[in-house]
């Protein structure tokens, strides 16, 4: 349980790191609030030959918000994103699911980016930035790329995050025009702050008329990725949400999903979960978006 | 690989005092803790992040200081249990009521079961169960069933609400 050697840099620019990335050969490693990072190092699951340390490059650290959309920099702390007036008033389902990650202690330390970096397929952030249509901006010495959400997560803490390439920020969209909007989050867990066995993130919009234009739900934990529920989002645009509507729909939840069986639960009762907290959060972001 | 044993030079402010030492890249701040500064106050359970028995104030807030290196406290406060004495090395208000309200049975989750109350009454000396339970939620206790413990951060908070 002590981690294996490792050189130490402090990065003072963006550039810098970069420049190690890309003369690390894939051997080396940005540690920001080392929240999944120093796990895997002591458990020797990681064993770089380089850490380059992201905590003291300011232009990484902070939430802007535009018109058109709220950033938060890689290296913002949970705490910090979770406290954030901005984010609770204009990402409301971002601060639902930071409320369910960790602990106190972990999420005095870990990071936004490092939550989405590490991609582990329960975790609560990239599930909310997935429901979010959002998308991270990663950075090499070759250049800079955005990549939405939707193509993002490859497979269990795998993304499509090059081992050269630095995650910026994540850039969540605002809604724009005249609509409402609810969201939800639910999961379930052993306990509070444990990894979900399954967790939905939903977000629904509705037009003045309140009828759904548009509709997202995400669910974590039952799949190799963090997926969103197409077929049913699909099927949901266009009408009121009424509980018939939802009941209607819901099937397809446990359609979409492939999960695993371990420890913690069975694939058959992921689907059963998945269907359940998919319901209420559907119900419940319908009727924050009908109040 | 003797490039990666070089030994980073580090200061940082422990229980009040100031202190520079060189350290190992790949040390934990709890092993430099304990290993390096021989603070054995602060407990080291599962070394993975999971069981809190290892929390520490960093900047006033609690953290878990297996999942930290050593290196990355440089510039930074640290608190552990030794630094919630009293300024005589009596015990604080928090330690006696956990030895009044008996918060503890074996007492290897309690120097982060203190840290983490420690940082909820500094906000709130009012706090209710469920934002006791919250703030210990990252603490594990195989012993007590948190009841004891519980009643220990609200004896606490009574007291701290009549010191004023």
């Amino acid at each position: 349980m002590k981690a294996a050697k490792f050189e130490y840099i402090l990065a003072e620019s963006i550039e810098q790191v970069v420049q190690v990335l890309d003369q690390g050969d894939g051997e080396a490693i940005v540690i920001a609030g080392g929240q999944t990072l120093m796990p895997m190092l002591s458990m020797r699951l990681a064993r770089p030959e380089t850490v380059i340390d992201i905590n003291k490059i300011a232009e990484l650290s902070g939430i802007e918000v535009t018109a058109d959309e709220v950033i938060i920099k890689a290296c913002t702390r949970q705490a910090e994103a979770l406290a954030s007036p901005e984010i609770q008033t204009r990402l409301p389902l971002l601060a639902k699911a930071i409320s369910y990650v960790g602990h106190q202690q972990t999420r005095n330390r870990g990071t936004v980016g490092g939550s989405l970096s590490h991609a582990d397929p329960a975790s609560e952030i990239p599930l909310a930035a997935l429901a979010m249509d959002a998308h991270v901006s990663l950075r090499s010495a070759a250049g800079a790329r955005r990549v939405a959400m939707a193509d993002y997560f490859l497979g269990p803490m795998m993304t499509a995050r090059a081992d050269n390439e630095v995650l910026l920020a994540v850039h969540f969209p605002l809604p724009q025009g005249d609509v409402r909007v609810g969201t939800a989050f639910h999961e379930v867990s052993e306990r509070r702050g444990d990894f979900a066995v399954v967790a939905a993130a939903a977000h629904i919009q509705l037009d003045k008329d309140g009828i759904c234009s548009n509709a997202a739900l995400a669910i974590g934990g039952a799949d190799s990725v963090p997926l969103r529920m197409t077929a049913l989002e699909d099927r949901l645009r266009g009408d009121a949400i009424t509980p018939e509507r939802i009941q209607a729909v819901l099937a397809d939840v446990a359609n979409a999903l492939t999960p695993g069986n371990d420890q913690h639960a069975s694939a058959a009762y992921r689907r059963r979960v998945a269907t359940v907290l998919a319901e209420r959060a559907l119900t419940e972001a319908a009727a924050e978006a009908q109040e | 690989m003797s490039e990666a044993m070089r030994k980073i030079e580090i200061s940082l402010t422990i229980n009040g005092r100031t202190q520079t030492l060189a350290v190992e890249p790949r040390l934990s701040l709890s092993d430099m803790l304990r290993d390096e500064l021989r603070l054995n106050g602060t407990h080291i359970g599962c070394e993975h992040g999971v069981c809190g028995a290892c929390s520490i104030l960093l900047d006033g807030v609690p953290i878990r200081s297996c999942l930290m290196l050593a290196v990355q406290a440089d510039g930074h406060q640290i608190t552990t249990v030794e630094g919630m004495c009293n300024e005589d090395q009596t015990p604080g208000i928090l330690q006696e009521a956990f030895q009044d309200a008996h918060g503890m049975q074996c007492g290897y989750c309690t120097p982060g079961m203190l840290i983490s109350a420690q940082a909820l009454l500094t906000a709130n000396n009012d706090p209710s169960l469920e934002e006791i339970k919250d703030a210990i939620g990252g603490n594990l206790c195989r012993c007590t069933g948190y009841t004891q413990i519980i009643e220990s951060i609200q004896l606490a908070a009574s007291r701290m609400r009549e010191a004023g």
